[in-house]
């Protein structure tokens, strides 16, 4: 089976949606693929408010930003295929390939793509981190806010960054108990409205500690603990301060990576893009590649949140409509500069600073590499 | 079977028809609609397949699809990633044992 469109999508996250919506808005014909059998990428996992200025959704829960994004996809008509995996790229035009529904092969021509593919949890190697109930923070959130199913009685969680503390605290919510948060830092990481949610809920804070090892059971079909210890200012474990830590789950909360698979296929340009990821897709202003009609935007074109995932899938979506030319260039710079002042808004503060800096970077280097192929 | 019932945010548990899958043997409930998964953490099981190399039980890790670590072998087919795979009633799970045999193959 083949399919023409004039812009794919792959990925129904934050990121993907709002592109879809942005492109669609102009006047593109746009596909929208996912794997999964619901859209909506993280979202639906994310049952905190989110922070920031009333235009930034604060005080809306993700749950209910994906609500909305789906409501407005439909609205504009954007056909959206689930259980599609996209799993190849061809060059020379030669298409995406998908499967549907695990059976079914097609390939789609479009004239853009926007690559929304999202991101993986970093595992975390210690004695012991096989074994089952050591666990993502993220997966964690996905079985108890969207399966509603516990994963443990008490849960040990490794790592104080925004996604280790909302996973802790959304585990109280969800009735479990937290044995602690460790954290190999002298101070709790994340947003103070965060940390504060969990001191104040009585969580155990263990900061300048690490995890020795995760304990099994008698049959190694789990745990019963973790045994950890405190570090020194090189982060070294420091002897006689092991203890252990009752607990049948053990949260891994040490960051996110992002999922370049097809971006990789497509040859696109890779940098170290420091915070945002080790590999990142090289990328200018609207979000495209070093190949010309294929967009990056969310987690994968560099590891933030969704709000700036949803911003980021805006420019890319408008960009993909304007190089279409469903818009002229003033009207696309006046839409893109609007994203672009909303994005910087996101991107301030202790931890917003820094990744203002790093995507910076990236959008540097992609305007060396620019200059040094002739793609000016 | 153990199940967040009511959630302090999300509200009560959606009633959801109820099918039945077998996992080495032995029958559980499940919620239509959701992925194996879940259906065998609500149930107690947390093994999902032996390790190749070193054969140790392992379990499920990222829970989107990623990580292929909750792999089993479903209706006979090994390295069915059980947290993206949803429940289907009379389905067949299988504890894998290293990278699983398809059915018929010695
Ligand atoms: C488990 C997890 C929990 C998180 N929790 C939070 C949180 O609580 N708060 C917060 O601010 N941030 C959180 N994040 C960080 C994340 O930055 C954002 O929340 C946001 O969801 C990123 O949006 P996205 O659209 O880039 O990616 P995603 O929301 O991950 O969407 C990507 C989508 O693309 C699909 N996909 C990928 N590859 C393919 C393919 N080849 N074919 C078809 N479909 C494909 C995926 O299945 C997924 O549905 C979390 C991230 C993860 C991984």
């Amino acid at each position: 089976m083949n399919k023409d469109v004039e812009i794919l999508v792959i990925g129904a996250g934050p990121a993907g949606l709002s592109a879809a919506i942005e492109a669609a808005r102009y006047g593109a014909d746009v596909l929208v693929v996912d794997e999964n059998d619901k859209p909506g990428g993280q979202l639906f996992k994310q049952i905190h408010k989110f922070f920031g200025s009333r235009r930034h959704q604060a005080g809306v829960r993700g749950i209910d930003i994906g609500t909305e994004l789906l409501n407005e996809v439909q609205e504009l008509g954007v056909e959206v295929m689930l259980n599609t995996v996209a799993y190849g790229i061809y060059p020379n035009d030669e298409g995406v390939a998908l499967c549907v529904d695990g059976e079914t092969g097609m390939i789609v021509h479009p004239q853009k793509i926007i690559m929304a593919t999202g991101a993986s949890e970093n595992p975390l190697a210690f004695p012991g981190w096989t074994l089952p109930g050591v666990v993502g923070a993220g997966a964690i959130q996905t079985m108890i806010n969207v399966h509603r199913v516990p994963v443990g009685k008490r849960v040990l969680m490794i790592g104080s960054g925004n996604v280790g503390l909302i996973v802790t605290y959304q585990l109280l919510q969800s009735g479990a108990e937290v044995a602690g948060i460790l954290e190999a830092a002298p101070a709790l990481g994340g947003y103070g409205v965060h940390s504060a949610k969990v001191r104040r809920a009585g969580v155990p804070i263990y900061t300048g500690h690490t995890i020795l090892e995760a304990v099994p059971n008698e049959d190694l079909s789990g745990i019963k603990g973790a045994i950890i210890a405190k570090v020194d200012e090189r982060f070294q474990p420091i002897k006689g301060t092991e203890q252990f830590i009752e607990a049948d789950c053990i949260g891994i909360a040490v960051g996110l990576t992002p999922d370049i698979a097809l971006p990789s296929m497509a040859r696109v340009g890779f940098t170290n893009g420091g915070r945002l990821g080790t590999q990142v897709p090289l990328h200018d202003r609207n979000m495209m590649t070093t190949k010309d009609g294929i967009y990056v935007a969310g987690d994968s074109s560099g590891v933030e949140e969704a709000s700036t995932a949803i911003e980021e899938g805006k420019l890319a979506g408008i960009a993909a409509a304007e190089a279409l030319g469903k818009m002229d260039a003033e009207a696309a710079a006046g839409a893109k500069a609007k994203v672009w002042e909303s994005m910087n808004q996101l991107r301030t503060g202790p931890f917003g600073d820094g990744r203002a800096q790093a995507k910076e970077e990236i959008i540097r280097k992609m305007d060396e590499w620019k200059v040094e192929n002739n793609a000016c | 079977m153990s199940r967040i019932e009511n959630h302090i945010i999300l509200g009560e548990l959606e009633e959801k028809k109820e099918v039945w899958i077998t996992v080495d043997g032995k029958k559980i409930p499940a919620r239509e609609g959701e992925p194996i998964l879940s259906a065998l953490l609500a149930n107690g099981i947390k093994v999902q397949n032996i390790s190749a190399k070193k054969h140790e039980p392992r379990g499920y890790f990222c829970g989107i699809g990623r990580c292929t670590n909750c792999v089993m072998t479903v209706n006979g087919d090994p390295n069915v990633r059980t947290c993206v795979t949803l429940v289907e009633d009379g389905m067949v799970v299988e504890t894998q044992d290293g990278l699983g045999k398809w059915e018929g193959q010695e």
